[in-house]
């Protein structure tokens, strides 16, 4: 088990390299320079700003130089918020995208496996066509389709609920970007449970269980969910990357001051060096979820472990 | 499947008449009739927007772009999958292991922000759009194709053009391309879709298709600002938008079941 984490774990850090070596890249491939679209500076002045953000040293310098930074948690200075580094921003707007994210998460986990399960227990039946349908529109309908329409219905129509995040306290402001968040991610865990349940449920160990005199509950309970989880465990790094591109939009939406916001206005206003930062932020949550989830199939499966 | 085959249709014809049908330009402003609902009276009939330009015009035009975009980008896709898909499989051992590995790397990416970094560094150049979006889809393809070139290449006339000479780059384009793209249109109806969400992601945050050419991402954000005094903004491009992807995914779904039954067979 040791020697399969530690082959995991030798194989994300190559991933992860690459990943900052082509947002590096990419960022500094890009015509003019950060300081281009500045109102007409001497240039003395521009010399002097490229000075100060090592931007006169050859490339290959500059990145082992940023490399060494960002190992050390050090992003750089923001190019646009003056006096704020961007570590410092990640630090403002981290936290509250965490949460929502958390919650959505654990809200699709919560819901998708339930509805799932039903579904899979009642096959052809009403209930679950009338599941899988919904399913198949909260797949296809994205978050910022979504999240705009529910505001209008349920905040200025019906005002059941804030529709804003500033001005309003309380868990209730909660309750919509969570629930716009998750929609997607719950359609598609629903969708994989199913399937996973069915195909467990036609093995030999359920009917051998169910020829015993197993009650249902705790055939599906003790037996059925164990390994029908696998795949929708297999599903929680895509899922985290798709929490975090629906975050960028609900906080958009929502107005919730989260990383999500930053990177957009980052992205709006051409702050390399924060963009640069979340997106490295972002890929190495999604690379490190994938080998969580990884770890934790060999923990599950042993047959895994053996290749 | 007919349903989704239908309703396609009707958004394609609405892209390629719609915008002709109207008399208005769409990006004609008209500071007099500003956010008009919509009304029968002076053929604005799905309103007019902040700047009182034609919004009828503006989503046929939407639904135009949304589709060329998704239809061009999935091309891009279609030609860097099948490319390295038929060059890993065809030449094999080390390079098809290398290209492979290379791939299950790409896919641990969030790719989504590669594009934004993408936008940003070179600005929101148009031709820029249609290739990101393009080489985010095009692992799976490369997979799908690698696999079929594996059991082609193997078969008599194949090696009968190796045994007549015919230089290694010549048998991919001529002989293994060609046999490979009917599963290869099936998959395209399932990039299509992604390739739609993609791109209106990106217009939504204001980074992808830019004023006043528009698509339904861009609608949709459009009417997001005016949405509690003027919901058609919101609504009609949103309808629109959800139901070409849910047309879309319900015709690729049920393509790709129908085409997995009879090979298995």
């Amino acid at each position: 088990m040791l020697r399969y984490t530690l082959l995991r774990l030798a194989g994300a850090i190559p991933t992860l390299l690459l990943v900052i070596a082509l947002a590096f890249l990419m960022v500094h491939a890009a015509p003019g320079g950060p300081f281009s679209n500045e109102r007409a500076a001497s240039p003395e002045v521009l010399e002097n700003l490229e000075k100060h953000y090592r931007l006169d040293e050859p490339l290959p310098q500059q990145f082992v130089h940023y490399l060494g930074n960002v190992i050390r948690g050090d992003f750089g200075p923001s190019y646009r918020y003056v006096d704020y580094t961007v570590s410092e921003l990640i630090a403002i707007g981290f936290p509250l995208s965490l949460q929502l994210g958390a919650l959505a998460m654990m809200l699709a986990l919560l819901v998708g496996v339930s509805a799932g399960t039903a579904a899979a227990l009642r096959q052809d039946s009403l209930l679950d066509r009338a599941l899988m349908s919904f399913a198949m529109t909260g797949i296809s309908i994205p978050v910022f389709v979504v999240a705009p329409v529910l505001v209008l219905l349920l905040s200025v129509k019906l005002q059941w609920l804030p529709a804003g995040w500033s001005g309003s306290n309380g868990a209730a402001k909660f309750i919509l970007p969570v629930v716009t968040l998750a929609l997607p991610q719950i359609a598609y865990v629903a969708r994989l449970t199913r399937a996973s349940v069915i195909d467990v449920l036609s093995r030999d160990f359920v009917r051998t269980a169910r020829a015993q005199g197993l009650a249902t509950k705790t055939l599906v309970r003790v037996h059925v969910l164990r390994p029908a989880m696998l795949p929708v465990l297999s599903y929680l790094g895509p899922a985290i990357a798709a929490i975090l591109t629906g975050s960028v939009v609900v906080e958009e939406v929502f107005g919730i001051p989260g990383l999500g916001q930053f990177f957009v206005r980052g992205a709006l206003n051409r702050d390399y060096t924060l963009v640069l930062g979340i997106v490295i932020l972002y890929a190495s949550l999604v690379i490190a979820m994938n080998l969580l989830v990884d770890i934790l199939y060999g923990v599950l499966d042993p047959r895994v472990r053996q290749r | 499947m007919k349903k989704s085959a239908l309703v396609l249709l009707v958004l394609l014809a609405a892209a390629i008449v719609g915008p002709w049908i109207s008399s208005h330009g769409y990006a004609a402003t008209n500071f007099n009739l500003q956010l008009q609902a919509p009304t029968l009276a002076g053929m604005h009939w799905f309103g007019t927007d902040e700047l009182g330009r034609d919004v009828f015009v503006r989503t046929m035009l939407g639904i135009r772009m949304t589709l060329l975009v998704a239809i061009v980008a999935s091309l891009v896709s279609l030609v860097i999958g099948v490319t390295y898909g038929a060059i890993a499989g065809y030449v094999g051992g080390r390079v098809d292991a290398l290209m492979m590995r290379f791939v299950d790397t790409l896919y641990a990416m969030p790719f989504i922000f590669f594009v934004i970094l993408l936008m940003v560094a070179f600005e929101q150049n148009f031709l820029l759009i249609f290739v990101a979006i393009g080489a985010i889809n095009w692992l799976d393809m490369a997979r799908i194709v690698r696999g079929q070139t594996i059991s082609l290449k193997e078969r008599e006339f194949v090696e009968a053009a190796r045994l007549t000479g015919v230089s290694t780059a010549r048998i991919i384009t001529r002989h293994i391309a060609p046999n490979v793209l009917g599963i290869v249109v099936v998959y395209i109806t399932l990039t299509i879709p992604q390739a739609i969400l993609v791109e209106s992601f990106l217009s939504f945050l204001g980074l992808g298709i830019q004023a006043p050419k528009t698509s339904l991402g861009s609608l949709v954000n459009d009417g997001v600002n005016y949405m509690e005094s003027a919901s058609w903004l919101l609504l009609i491009p949103a309808t629109l938008l959800a139901t070409m992807l849910m047309s879309f995914n319900f015709l690729g779904d049920a393509l790709r079941d129908y085409f997995d039954a009879r090979r298995a067979r």
